[in-house]
């Protein structure tokens, strides 16, 4: 049952009805709260964190969180962007991140939530350098765990939409990956036409689809051309339009730039 | 038996059921000694889930082994509080005579060695777990002597030679592990009369025993210092044919143990507390969450469920009114965990107790409307759930007449570390730290950590402070360190257990501790500069604003605590910038990589090169 609810976030006040998370309440006013772990029809798990916004005080994950009438949310307030940015980074320094040589590059949500908030170059933060062993062993499919950021959205397509469970979480802590349901990815019943192995699953350059690498011209790619976030702030814009020069922000370790 | 045999039975006695994963895993591992992909895929195909969730399972808990053990597999206890009592010389001793390292296993299979966070034996460390067997007082020297009987005799039996105090001396427990209650207090460790809580609560309606607990002002002896009355109004307010009471016994907090000591002398009275609770909010069914640490407790435990359930106070019909035409029936149910500190949390373990990976779930709905199952769920701590007997039996004026006005009653005290009394204190809310360092024969106390890890560390400045939940609230650990400790190498031990047990479910706490730690020993190694303080704030913060749980919201505390109680320390070791250069930049530390890479050493930084 929903009912007409009011809330505001950074001083606007929006008429919404409940029964919704934060994250899509804001959405269909077109505001746009970034988010890693979560995608379109898959069932929201509050992992990524990149979503935080502040409701009443208390910082909340905006996937996962239902939005409650009179709410006094904050967004893109100083505090919860620099939590983001951090999160962000934390993301990047935990895995091996080299965009100039990732098959994902301007296609990644990772380096374009980076280039979103400005991010270009290496922070403070220590690099973890994980070494995990690629699994090329399926024909059409490979594995490079090195660039997982944990999302978890391989596990839920697979599970919810692909019914096939090929996917789940191994371990924990620090040492927490994605495991697959046989010895390899071989040993499963992976295909390449699963919804769990398209583009719109995999955020980074983990999941590879062999045989299409740079299926698109570096320049010409998804944040290549628009901004992440894009669709939602500004929905009625064909992307040629709004051609986001990502070129002028500081050229660093995540230009694509880079020879 | 065939392993395959081995696994199909394990599976079926729990109806296939993969809720029961947890029991199924520690079935077939008392069997086969490990948990390998093989068994897991059979596993699978006899619960009807996928290999991989098994192994999800698998490697979440540190107590399932993915790898084979040996026989005889020894958990030393490596908190702080071991260390500090000797733990590293024990270390060393084991690996010496078994000639492996910890985590690995000896050639002819006969032994395994781990390390392990605190086993909840902090008021006799060092300690470790050999299969089930607690052993506590570790030495050197008995250490070796251990791996020699075991070697001739390959038989446990003979390994504990003397018991330990009340009923650790019991036919069903018959452990060295001492009790140690140093003081009794008139709630929990008084002289008790049996199922007097639990006659008064079944002569009220349910309603009125959820008043007369809110009455007595009783807050949840957790640690949040959450009223426990309302999360049981919410529970019997929500419509559902099923209700849950579970009591968590995960008692991993570092430094606690009274939950330890309730379960071995008041097992009873904890039964009866979540039989009250359960007639409270009209639940048919309990669960007991225990930490695999205790499974010595395990047999004891079970035998105290069977004869409650002759005498009439579990089971079917244990209250029929004929006039009123009301039934009530409740059991509990054991479940084992299996070595995770996150089971705590509660959401957590509920996550655990069906079967899956400890990970807390999303808050809301919360337990009390969607616990287990899905089921109305009641989560107490064991403290809470033994207080409830005596608050019905002794009234709610009784009970707010001890403590102060905002915290009420008594709070059981675990204490270790130095200190000439360590063990367990039952005192009035409201008492001060100096009248427990008194109490305790506390030597030269510089620092004490408060509530565990996940407290806050003190200094004398704040030692005529009250435990209480209006100034320091406390899960009831109370580790007390000498001027002699090293500040920062406690806060580290905790960063590390923090990683160690941190469940991985969110970037915050999974990443941000890692680099927390990093932080901290860059200036435990003197290379730190001023700049690196605001760093370690920074990051902390954000850890606990955007963390998913009680963990990721607490673990920066070690740090942050110690920075704001002991800044001095912290300043000691930082360095200033000398010509411009940055401070951290040590030029032998960063040619370390090179001169392995290079396999050579350097002319110039090498000053011993001529003689290598």
């Amino acid at each position: 049952m929903t009912k007409k609810i009011t809330f505001t976030i950074d001083g606007k006040t929006i008429d919404s009805k409940s029964g919704q998370s934060i994250m899509d309440a804001c959405e269909a006013q077109g505001i746009y709260i970034p988010r890693l772990c979560d995608s379109k029809g898959l069932v929201p798990q509050g992992s990524c964190r990149v979503c935080s916004v502040k409701v009443n005080g208390r910082v909340v994950a905006a996937c996962t969180q239902p939005v409650e009438d009179g709410a006094n949310i904050e967004h893109e307030t100083n505090e919860i962007q620099g939590y983001r940015k951090d999160l962000v980074r934390m993301l990047f320094h935990e895995g091996n991140h080299l965009c100039p040589i990732c098959e994902a590059s301007g296609r990644c949500e990772l380096q374009a939530m980076a280039y979103r908030f400005g991010i270009s170059q290496a922070t403070t933060y220590p690099y973890l350098q994980p070494v995990r062993p690629v699994d090329a062993s399926h024909p059409d499919i490979a594995l490079d765990n090195n660039r997982c950021i944990l999302c978890g959205r391989c596990i839920r397509a697979s599970r919810d939409v692909d019914g096939k469970n090929v996917f789940e979480y191994i371990g924990r802590g620090i040492h927490k990956r994605i495991g697959v349901n046989g010895d390899c990815l071989a040993d499963t019943n992976a295909e390449l036409s699963d919804y769990a192995m398209s583009h719109e699953v995999c955020p980074v350059g983990c999941i590879i689809r062999k045989g299409e690498g740079f299926f698109a011209p570096v320049g010409e790619r998804q944040y290549d051309m628009d901004k992440i976030g894009s669709s939602i702030e500004s929905p009625g814009n064909p992307s040629s339009d709004k051609l986001i020069k990502v070129h002028q922000i500081d050229p660093g370790c995540f230009n694509k730039d880079m020879p | 038996m065939e392993e395959r045999e081995v696994i199909e039975t394990a599976c079926s006695r729990f109806d296939n059921d993969s809720r029961r994963m947890l029991d199924i895993l520690w079935d077939i591992q008392n069997t086969l000694g490990w948990i390998s992909p093989a068994t897991m895929r059979t596993i699978a195909k006899c619960t009807d889930t996928y290999r991989v969730e098994v192994e999800g399972v698998v490697t979440f808990y540190a107590f399932f082994m993915s790898q084979p053990q040996g026989e005889f597999v020894i958990h030393l206890c490596e908190d702080i509080i071991d260390r500090h009592a000797g733990m590293l010389a024990v270390l060393k001793s084991f690996e010496e005579s078994l000639n492996i390292k910890a985590g690995e296993t000896t050639k002819d299979g006969l032994f395994s060695l781990h390390l392990t966070s605190c086993i909840g034996m902090s008021d006799q460390a060092p300690a470790a777990l050999l299969n089930n067997t607690v052993i506590t007082h570790l030495t050197v020297n008995k250490a070796k002597i251990l791996i020699r009987t075991l070697k001739k005799t390959r038989n446990l039996a003979n390994v504990v030679k003397t018991l330990g105090d009340g009923n650790n001396h019991h036919d069903l427990i018959k452990s060295m592990v001492n009790n140690n209650i140093q003081l009794r207090g008139e709630v929990l460790l008084a002289d008790i009369n049996a199922n007097a809580g639990l006659n008064k609560a079944f002569s009220l309606l349910p309603e009125e025993v959820i008043v007369t607990v809110q009455a007595s002002n009783f807050l949840g002896r957790g640690g949040a210092g959450y009223s426990s009355a309302k999360k049981w109004l919410l529970a019997a307010a929500t419509e559902a044919d099923k209700r849950f009471v579970i009591c968590n016994a995960d008692e991993g907090e570092p430094g606690t143990f009274k939950d330890r000591v309730l379960l071995t002398e008041r097992a009873d009275l904890l039964f009866e507390g979540m039989t009250i609770v359960a007639y409270a909010i009209g639940s048919q069914h309990g669960i007991l969450y225990l930490r695999a640490e205790y499974r010595y407790l395990l047999p004891y435990l079970e035998e105290i469920l069977k004869k409650r359930r002759y005498e009439g106070l579990l089971g079917t019909d244990i209250l029929v009114d004929e006039t009123e035409n009301t039934r009530f029936s409740f059991d509990i149910r054991i479940q084992l965990g299996a070595g995770a500190y996150i089971c705590g949390e509660e959401t957590s373990l509920i996550n655990s107790c069906e079967g899956k990976r400890g990970e807390p779930k999303n808050k809301p709905p919360f337990p009390a409307e969607s616990g287990y199952l899905g089921y109305p769920t009641v989560v107490n701590n064991v403290e809470t759930f033994c207080n409830m007997p005596r608050i019905l039996d002794k009234g709610a004026e009784w009970f707010t007449s001890i403590g102060t006005a905002e915290s009420n009653g008594t709070k059981l005290l675990s204490v270790s570390g130095d200190c000439t009394r360590p063990g367990i204190y039952e005192l009035p809310m409201g008492v001060t730290l100096n009248e427990v360092l008194t109490l305790t024969g506390a030597k030269d106390p510089e620092a004490i950590q408060i509530g565990g890890a996940s407290g806050v560390m003190v200094g004398r400045s704040d030692f005529e402070r009250k435990l209480c939940f209006e100034d320091l609230p406390t899960a009831g650990a109370i580790m007390i360190f000498s001027n002699q400790r090293n500040i920062l190498e406690i806060a580290d031990y905790y960063m590390h257990f923090f990683i160690e047990e941190s469940c991985g479910y969110c970037t915050p706490c999974r990443v941000g501790n890692v680099f927390l730690k990093q932080g901290l020993e860059k200036i435990m190694q003197g290379q730190g500069e001023t700049s690196d303080l605001k760093y370690l704030q920074d990051l902390g913060k954000t850890i606990i604003q955007t963390s998913r749980c009680g963990l990721g919201h607490s673990s920066p505390n070690p740090i942050l605590s110690t920075m704001k109680n002991f800044p001095l320390v912290y300043a000691a070791l930082l360095k200033e910038h000398p010509d411009g250069r940055q401070a951290g930049f040590n030029i032998q530390h960063a040619l370390d990589e090179s001169r392995i890479i290079a396999k050579r050493r350097s002319i110039v930084y090498d000053p011993d090169i001529g003689g290598d």
